[in-house]
């Protein structure tokens, strides 16, 4: 299923955090650990991480730091600073906001119009 | 740029299509060569990892690149992250990808050493008692170019390791300009003094451009970007001169408050020395931004080309309104040659930015108006000169400014037909730019030829 962009671009910074809250993590290794924890539902554009690292580093969220993979190859690491796990705190609290009050409403909406055996609504 | 997507990708080996690669996201100037590494960490992770899972290993980078997404798109990304970078792209050291750190640090010593060698150099001949600012002003003005171009084309000898055949001429030519500037006993506050100090530089900037395009100096492009060269120069020499007063202004003001008169030392020194090290300083920055800022003397052709057109048809329309043709007085060439030469810098700068593949537009009929007005306008100016040059008397500038006026006439007049005759689809570009750096050395030789003949021959009046 495709999410919604402006979803993909909200959630992106909370799950880059919350990930490193796991320990220290590199670009590719945070790429694979969102697709595993949606099931591989949630699959951002590759080359689109960068610059979100990029930017939650220059809010000193977190720092990065080159070192060597196990191939000996130069690989940029990331580590979650005190202010990012500050940041991260106060992140989980609001997506817990908004996912109660829309827990509270979906029981009570109807998805009608995903029905094929009823006609749309005629207006909007 | 062609996008690199799902196409076959050149080079055979894994190393070679990543190579590939890397080269289509370095051309990205919101990404940096550090990111480009880190992307590539993330590219090889993504090839490993579908290689495990049984793709080849061309399928594999195929999905990967895939996987990373539109370049266009990163780029865009990137740049919104780093919008600093599509701006500040003056690092000196790290911009080219290509040098290496060691060089770029060696040039910029190299450059400083020489800006400080010119900043003494003008000191130098204070201590054989020729005192700057007061009697022997004008043995400054006549030399002044020469404490510093033989030190810039030595600069570009040095960075373009030109063979030692070249530079001996090079070197010839300064050590005449020296002789010429200093053995004819010119008699005080004569014109033909002045026209050695104003005519000097003109004539050395030959050599100059002869080092600095290195092997190319034959070629149209190598000349075309001793142009750009030039123009830039004098930009970024009109900045930091502008910087200089502000400098200036400060210093004279700060000490003043505290009852201390720094002016001696702001003319004798801080001027002399800022002025012929700037030429150097300024030169060593166009060169090292060239391929990373827009050139800035072909905007301001593009914004000046309209307004200088307009002023001279209203001036030509307005001389035929009133019947009245050019009065001239006795400066009046000068100020011809002087629309002339701005009028072929407006062209030259033109010339210099635009794709010679490109059709004709309305910007190139802009500019062919321009220079059909300035030649009639300059045609007006010389046949009345040419009614009065026995009433006003042959003197060594008149003569120096009505030699410059043919040339720059000449030059103007072909221009025009090859331009009109691109317009009209019968000619190429190339042949305009080949015309117009062909001409370019004609004005250091009539340059040379004033320093080195108009002395002897009005008798050094």
């Amino acid at each position: 299923m495709d999410i919604n962009k402006d979803l993909v671009a909200a959630s992106a910074a909370s799950l880059v955090l919350a990930i490193l809250s796991e320990g220290d993590s590199y670009g590719y290794a945070i790429l694979k650990r969102v697709s595993e924890l949606s099931g591989g539902e949630l699959q951002w554009t590759d080359g689109m991480l960068y610059p979100v690292l990029h930017r939650l580093e220059r809010q000193s969220h977190m720092k990065g730091k080159w070192g060597t993979s196990e191939t000996g190859r130069k690989r940029k690491y990331y580590h979650l600073t005190a202010r990012g796990k500050a940041q991260l705190a106060e992140q989980r609290q609001q997506w817990q906001m908004v996912d109660a009050a829309l827990r509270n409403i979906w029981p009570s909406v109807s998805l009608r119009t995903r029905s094929p055996f009823l006609p749309m609504p005629s207006h909007g | 740029m062609a996008e690199p997507a799902t196409e076959a990708w050149p080079g055979d080996s894994l190393e070679g299509q990543i190579e590939q690669w890397r080269s289509y996201l370095r051309r990205r100037q919101a990404i940096h060569p550090v990111d480009v590494e880190e992307l590539e960490d993330h590219l090889r992770g993504e090839v490993a990892a579908l290689s495990g899972a049984g793709l080849s290993e061309n399928e594999a980078f195929l999905v990967a690149v895939k996987r990373m997404g539109a370049l266009d798109t990163i780029s865009n990304e990137f740049a919104r992250e780093h919008s600093e970078r599509l701006w500040k792209q003056l690092v000196i050291a790290s911009t080219g990808a290509a040098r290496s750190v060691d060089e770029a640090r060696n040039e910029t010593i190299v450059v400083f050493a020489l800006a400080i060698v010119a900043a003494l150099a003008v000191k130098v001949p204070e201590l054989f008692g020729l005192d700057w600012g007061g009697d022997d002003m004008p043995f400054y003005l006549r030399n002044f170019s020469l404490f510093v171009f033989p030190l810039l084309t030595g600069f570009f000898v040095w960075k373009r390791r030109m063979n030692q055949r070249t530079w001996v001429w090079l070197a010839v030519a300064f050590v005449a300009a020296i002789v010429f500037a200093n053995v004819y006993p010119f008699k005080t506050d004569g014109d033909t003094e002045k026209l050695t100090a104003l005519h000097l530089p003109i004539a050395l900037w030959l050599p100059v451009g002869i080092a600095y395009a290195g092997g190319r100096w034959r070629e149209t492009t190598g000349r075309m970007d001793f142009v750009r060269f030039s123009g830039e120069l004098f930009i970024y020499y009109a900045l930091i001169a502008l910087g200089g007063g502000v400098l200036v202004a400060f210093t004279v003001g700060m000490f003043k408050s505290i009852a201390i008169n720094v002016e001696p030392v702001v003319t004798r020194w801080l001027m002399p020395c800022g002025m012929v090290g700037a030429v150097i300083v300024g030169a060593w920055l166009v060169e090292a931004k060239q391929s990373v800022i827009e050139n800035m003397a072909p905007v301001l052709t593009r914004l000046f080309t309209p307004l200088f057109a307009l002023t001279l048809v209203a001036f030509l329309a307005a001389m035929v309104a009133t019947g009245g043709g050019i009065d001239i007085e006795r400066n009046a060439l000068i100020a011809f040659d002087a629309l002339l030469v701005l009028v072929l810098a407006l062209l030259l700068y033109s010339i210099s930015a635009r794709d010679p593949q490109a059709r004709p537009g309305a910007f190139d009929q802009l500019l062919v108006l321009l220079m059909v007005s300035a030649l009639v306008a300059d045609a007006f100016a010389l046949a009345a000169i040419g009614a009065r040059i026995s009433e006003f008397g042959f003197t060594p500038n008149r003569v120096a400014a009505l030699g410059e006026n043919v040339i720059l006439l000449g030059n103007l007049a072909w221009s025009t037909v090859l331009y009109i005759r691109f317009l009209r689809g019968r000619g190429s570009f190339a042949s305009l730019e080949r015309w117009q750096t062909a001409y370019l050395p004609a004005y250091s030789v009539w340059a040379a030829m004033v320093v080195v003949a108009f002395p002897p021959v009005f008798g050094f009046h």
